[in-house]
């Protein structure tokens, strides 16, 4: 099997985020593979450790993205691509998708594409069901666990996790996947992984290596741009400490939430 | 005349309450576009849902009732989207940000040479375009997205987010039939069964929440915190250190890498309220922080707190809730 686990690199998820001057900073917090990616892959390497076949890594993201792609290396995918041009500043989720499944299709033998269940910068979670869409392949997204995986009759089935509860699915290859959290506990790169990913380097693809109109990809080929990004408004007022005993506890915050009619 | 597509999310004949908090949104939107609001049904014996659209302010019902549609699955149901997108022509699609809407916009969008914006928390109108505020990087900032020149816009709003309007018992209306576009055969995944905690009140929807932390100490901790749920009728959220430690199952995690909720009430136990943990719940309208350390930076989001051992102060709060509410 051929699995692509497609990564982002993003903030890591204890950076103080803040805007500056209309820009998006995080001081000198760590950039980190999206800590959603990282349990897509886990699950390729395991799929590769149980069926054969190999790994890539896929990213689409500035240079400094290939430090993200090392880690995934490092922890096992066997190859690892990066996509970047200038071109593609400012790609909405589909446009990205464009360019991801592009990549995919130029790779010619993947059997499955595996994601995170969204970027934890943008947070849109749209952009592995926009592959499906542009590959015309099946959509499994949101799995807890991938139950089997029939390589040779090319079958697989998956449990879903939706708003009320685990959804049991056959469905066939190739495919494009979402996976959450609890599928898998992502393995840390070991010790001479972390030394043949650092010697590595990682192939780049641009739009045009891809095929791709320049008209149709990044900010010209998005539907969707985002004029304004700027801190939330801060929670008023200050906390009302309530003490006492238990009971007496309890029923003044009683009072007060029956006051306040959210019970 | 300009017209607003609502999708109304249903699940096994049922619909979502977020779906008719949309409906209300795209109303009060139609009024300022001057638009029509036609809802659309996509299921099997989903023909109540169809009806009960009228109640909440639809126009206009369109309905497609067919057993391929029984469960929800992204091809057919967006494939069925887009054609009806595609000769209906709305300026606007808008359904509730759940997994399968999220999915079948994403996908749809994709078809119709657009983009989805999900995750909407308010809506305004200008230039005849949506601007739609969403949070991004976890809610600690926020974001205005316009689709300025691409129909239809296709956004996803957040459940609870708006307000869910009135029913109107007597509204009525012709429901317009279509077509289901895929057969059976044709589509590739097939649902054979449900794992669902019957009767258990779901986080992405609760109007409460009672969440446990590490300060809950181990699986049997979270025994006073489903009692004080049950009494409130709530759904038990958890942190990620719980969740992680194994006392608790992942689908009760709220957070960053968890759901992300806004019940009318949020009360922490044990949660000293990383700035991951607050990214899932900081547009709670209220929130209740209990906690034996009064340092935590819980108490900075939170109206009111309890400094104090959650063990003692929650079978308190169950008992004088369950007299309250008359249990």
């Amino acid at each position: 099997m051929h699995i692509v686990a497609c990564i982002k690199q993003t903030p890591d998820t204890a950076a103080k985020v803040e805007v500056k001057d209309g820009h998006v900073t995080w001081g000198d917090a760590a950039l980190v593979v999206n800590p959603w990616d990282e349990y897509a892959v886990e699950e390729g390497i395991r799929l590769k450790e149980k069926h054969g076949g190999k790994v890539t890594a896929l990213s689409m993201g500035p240079e400094t993205a290939k430090e993200a792609l090392k880690t995934c290396l490092a922890m096992g995918c066997d190859e690892a691509i990066l996509i970047t041009d200038p071109a593609l500043k400012g790609s909405d989720s589909t446009a990205t998708a464009a360019v991801l499944s592009a990549a995919i299709q130029k790779m010619g033998d993947v059997d499955a594409v595996i994601f995170g269940r969204q970027a934890i910068d943008g947070d849109t979670g749209l952009t592995s069901i926009a592959v499906a869409a542009k590959l015309g392949w099946n959509a499994l997204t949101y799995l807890s666990k991938i139950d089997a995986i029939d390589a040779a009759a090319r079958t697989i089935t998956v449990e879903r996790l939706l708003e009320e509860g685990k959804q049991i699915c056959d469905s066939k290859l190739p495919a494009v996947i979402s996976v959450l959290k609890d599928i898998n506990e992502p393995r840390y790169p070991s010790f001479m992984g972390i030394r043949k990913a650092a010697k590595a380097s990682i192939p780049t693809w641009s739009a045009a290596d891809l095929g791709l109109d320049p008209t149709k990809v990044g900010a010209a080929g998005s539907a969707v741009t985002w004029p304004e990004i700027y801190p939330p408004p801060a929670r008023e007022g200050s906390v009302e400490i309530i003490d006492g005993t238990p009971e007496e506890i309890a029923a003044k915050l009683a009072d007060k939430l029956m006051a306040e009619k959210v019970i | 005349m300009a017209m607003i597509l609502v999708y109304v999310d249903q699940f096994k004949g049922t619909a979502l309450s977020a779906s008719w908090e949309v409906l209300g949104a795209a109303k009060k939107l139609a009024g300022e576009m001057s638009a029509s609001v036609t809802a659309l049904v996509l299921g099997h014996d989903a023909g109540d849902v169809a009806k009960e659209a009228f109640g909440y302010g639809a126009d206009a019902v369109t309905l497609c009732d067919d057993p391929t549609l029984a469960d929800f699955r992204a091809q057919p149901f967006a494939a069925l989207l887009s054609k009806v997108c595609a000769e209906a022509k709305p300026d606007v699609v808008v359904g509730p940000n759940t997994t399968r809407v999220r999915e079948l916009f994403g996908m749809a969008a994709a078809s119709l040479g657009t983009s989805a914006i999900a995750d909407g928390i308010a809506l305004t109108l200008k230039d005849g375009a949506v601007y739609v505020t969403r949070p991004a990087y976890a809610g600690k900032l926020l974001s205005t997205v316009v689709a300025k020149s691409r129909r239809p816009q296709m956004i996803t709003l957040r459940p609870r987010a708006f307000p869910k309007p009135e029913p109107n018992a007597g509204a009525n209306g012709a429901i317009t039939k279509v077509d289901a576009v895929l057969k059976e055969d044709e589509i590739a995944t097939k649902v054979t069964g449900y794992a669902i905690d019957e009767g258990k009140v779901s986080l992405a929807d609760a109007r409460i929440i009672v969440s446990g932390g590490r300060g809950v100490g181990g699986p049997e901790g979270f025994a006073p915190v489903r009692e004080l749920a049950e009494a409130l009728n709530a759904a038990v959220g958890a942190s990620r250190a719980a969740v992680d430690a194994g006392w608790i199952p992942y689908a009760h995690q709220v957070g960053q890498t968890g759901r992300t909720v806004s019940p009318d009430l949020y009360i922490t136990c044990g949660i000293s309220g990383a700035i991951q943990h607050q990214a899932g719940m900081r547009t709670s309208k209220l929130i209740v922080a209990i906690n034996k350390d009064a340092e935590a930076p819980i108490f900075k989001l939170a109206r009111y707190g309890i400094v104090g051992d959650l063990f003692k102060i929650l079978p308190a709060l169950s008992a004088e809730f369950k007299k309250r509410l008359g249990k």
